[in-house]
C-alpha cells in the first residue's frame, strides 16, 4: 500500500475554540486509481494533503496513523519529507495560471523540476523536459517549451503542469480537481491522458473532484465526503447503486441531458450524516 | 408571444484585428430562453457582453422588444435588461452590505419604496431577512448568487442575461439556483438568455438552445432534438456525446 490513512483529524483554530475540517478519515491508496468526491468544504482536499503534509500553518494534524510507503508523514522531519514531495508524490493543481511561474518558460520549469529531483545537466534536463512534454502529447513539445504560461491555453497549462508532476517518476500521483477550470472537450483529454499515463507507469492515483459522474468514469473506486468525513464508499461501476442518502441526492439533483424533470430535487440536508460516529 | 422580446442578426464584435463574433443571429420569444453553449473563447459570453451593453465595439443589428440597440443605451434599457455573472464572489462588493447592493440599482433608477422591495426581493430568492446587513464574505456561494440574482431583479428588467450562473457552484446548489431561476421566469414573465459550458443545465433551463464554435453560431437546436441525438453540425455531436458519456455510460 502507498498511503494508509487512520484516523485523519484536521482542525483550524479560530476565536470560538477549534474547528475541524476532516473528522476521522481513514483509508489507503494502492496501485489504484482512487475518486474522492464532495462539496467545497467537505474535507477533501485537506485529506490528499495530508499525505505531503501540505496544509496551512495554522491547521493541526493528527491521526492515528499516517504513512507515505511506510514513512510515518506526521514525525517526519522537513528533509524526509521533501523526498516525498514531488519526487515520490506529485500534486496536480487546479489552475494552471496560478500553479505556474508566469516569468519562466514552461520548459524551464520542468526542466528545474526534473534537475531538482535527478540532478544531471542543463543540456539533459532541457532534453528531458521536451521529451516530457511529447508524453503529455503536446505536439510540437519543443515550440512549447520556449513558451511563457500566459502564452499557453488552459488545456495546454495542464499538460505542462502534468509533465512537471511525471519529471521525478512519481509513485502517487494526486490530482486536485484537475480539470475544473476546464471546457469539457478539454477536461475528457486531459482526464484520458491522466488515465493512461497512471496505467502506462503503474502509479497509484488520487483523483479529487466535486463532479460525481465524472470521478465515477475515470476510478476504480470513490469515497464520498461529507462534513469531513467518509460517508460512502462505492465501487466506481456501481455508483447508480450508492445507498447513503447524500450519495443519491448528490446524484438526482443533477440536471440530465437525456432524461429531462420538469424540477431538480433539492438535497435535503440530515443533521446526522454529520453528527459524530 | 408573439414578436421577440431579443432579436439579433448579423453580429459581429472584434477586438483589435481579431473576430471574435463573426456575425451570429438568433432570436428570443417573450417569457422564453435561449442557451447558449461552446468552449472557451468560442465568444458565447462576448455577445452576452454586446447585448448587455457592456461592450459598445459592435456591428449587426439587435433588438429588445422592437426596439433597435444603439452601441450607448439609456437608463431606460438597463432597467429592462440585466445580466448576471458567473463569480458571484467577483461581482458583488466586498466592502458593501448585500442592503447596499440591492438599494443600489433603485437609486439609480430613482425607485422609491426602498424598504420593502429589499425584503420582497430576499424573500423571492429564499434568502432570510438576516442576511441584509451582512457583507458578501459571511455568505456561502449559493448565498451569493441568490442575491446577485436578487439584485439584477431590483429594477423589475424583462431580460435577464445569465453568464454561466451556476459553474461556480456545487451541484446540490446548482439544482436550486436552476429551480429558483425556473419559478422566477413562469412568475414574472422573464426572458433568458444563458451561457454555460454545461450542456445538460442548458438543455434544463432553455428549449432552444446556440452552439457557438470559434466566433459562429454552427447549430441552432431545440432541447428536444439535442436530447434525441438529432444534431446537425458534427462539433454539436461531440458536445453531446461528451455529456452524455459521463451521464450514462451505457447509452453511448
Amino acid at each position: 500500500m502507498l498511503v494508509r490513512m487512520d484516523n485523519l483529524r484536521v482542525g483550524f483554530r479560530t476565536p470560538q475554540g477549534v474547528s475541524e475540517a476532516v473528522r476521522g478519515v481513514s483509508l489507503t491508496v494502492g496501485q489504484e486509481k482512487l475518486g474522492i468526491v464532495g462539496e467545497s468544504g467537505s474535507g477533501k482536499s485537506l485529506t490528499a494533503r495530508s499525505i505531503l503534509r501540505l496544509l496551512p500553518g495554522s491547521a493541526t494534524v493528527t491521526a492515528d496513523k499516517l504513512e507515505f510507503d511506510g514513512i510515518d508523514v506526521l514525525s517526519a522531519r522537513e528533509g524526509a519529507l521533501r523526498r516525498i514531495r514531488g519526487k515520490r508524490a506529485g500534486l496536480i493543481m487546479q489552475d494552471p495560471k496560478y500553479s505556474l511561474n508566469p516569468v519562466m518558460t514552461a520548459g524551464a520549469q520542468i526542466a528545474e523540476a526534473w534537475r531538482a529531483h535527478k540532478g544531471g545537466s542543463r543540456r539533459q534536463a532541457t532534453k528531458a523536459a521536451i521529451d516530457l512534454l511529447a508524453q503529455v502529447r503536446i505536439r510540437d513539445p519543443a515550440r512549447v517549451a520556449g513558451l511563457y504560461p500566459h502564452e499557453l491555453s488552459g488545456g495546454m497549462g495542464q499538460r505542462v503542469m502534468i509533465a512537471m508532476m511525471l519529471a521525478p517518476d512519481p509513485e502517487l500521483l494526486i490530482a486536485d480537481e484537475p480539470t475544473s477550470a476546464l471546457d469539457a472537450t478539454v477536461q475528457a483529454d486531459i482526464l484520458r491522458l491522466i488515465e493512461d499515463l497512471v496505467a502506462k507507469r503503474g502509479m497509484g492515483l488520487m483523483l479529487i473532484s466535486h463532479d460525481l459522474p465524472l470521478v465515477s468514469h475515470f476510478c476504480d473506486r470513490v469515497l464520498v465526503m461529507y462534513a469531513g468525513r467518509v460517508v460512502e464508499e462505492v465501487k466506481a461501476a456501481d455508483l447508480h447503486r450508492a445507498k447513503h442518502p447524500y450519495t443519491r441526492g448528490l446524484l438526482e439533483c443533477l440536471p440530465s441531458l437525456v432524461k429531462p424533470k420538469p424540477q431538480l430535487s433539492v438535497l435535503k440536508r440530515d443533521p446526522a450524516w454529520s453528527a459524530p460516529q | 408571444m408573439t414578436a421577440s422580446m431579443i432579436a439579433v442578426e448579423n453580429l459581429r464584435v472584434r477586438f483589435g484585428t481579431q473576430d471574435v463574433v463573426k456575425g451570429v443571429s438568433f432570436s428570443v420569444p417573450r417569457g422564453g430562453s435561449f442557451g447558449m453553449v461552446g468552449e472557451s473563447g468560442s465568444g458565447k459570453s462576448t455577445i452576452l457582453r454586446a447585448v448587455s451593453g457592456l461592450n459598445a465595439d459592435w456591428t449587426g443589428r439587435m433588438e429588445i422588444d422592437g426596439v433597435a440597440l444603439m452601441p450607448k443605451r439609456g437608463r431606460a434599457f438597463f432597467r429592462r435588461v440585466q445580466m448576471v455573472f458567473q463569480d458571484p464572489y467577483g461581482s458583488l462588493h466586498p466592502g458593501q452590505t448585500i442592503d447596499r447592493a440591492l438599494s443600489e440599482p433603485l437609486l439609480v433608477h430613482g425607485i422609491g419604496d426602498i424598504e420593502t422591495r429589499i425584503l420582497r426581493a430576499l424573500a423571492e430568492v429564499a434568502l432570510p431577512s438576516t442576511v441584509r446587513f451582512r457583507f458578501p464574505h459571511q455568505l456561502s456561494g449559493g448565498q451569493r448568487q441568490r442575491v446577485a440574482i436578487a439584485r439584477a431583479l431590483m429594477a423589475e428588467p424583462e431580460v435577464l442575461l445569465l453568464d454561466e450562473p451556476t459553474s461556480a457552484l456545487d451541484v446540490s446548489v446548482q439544482a436550486e439556483v436552476l429551480n429558483l431561476l425556473s419559478a422566477l421566469q413562469k412568475s414574472r414573465n422573464l426572458t433568458y438568455v444563458m451561457v454555460s459550458h454545461n450542456l445538460a443545465v442548458v438543455a434544463h433551463l432553455c428549449p432552444m438552445i446556440g452552439v457557438m464554435q470559434g466566433g459562429n453560431l454552427v447549430e441552432t437546436i431545440s432541447a428536444e432534438n439535442l436530447r434525441a441525438g438529432r444534431t446537425q453540425h458534427a462539433h454539436t455531436t461531440e458536445l453531446r456525446a461528451l455529456s452524455v458519456e459521463l451521464e450514462d455510460p451505457e447509452e453511448v
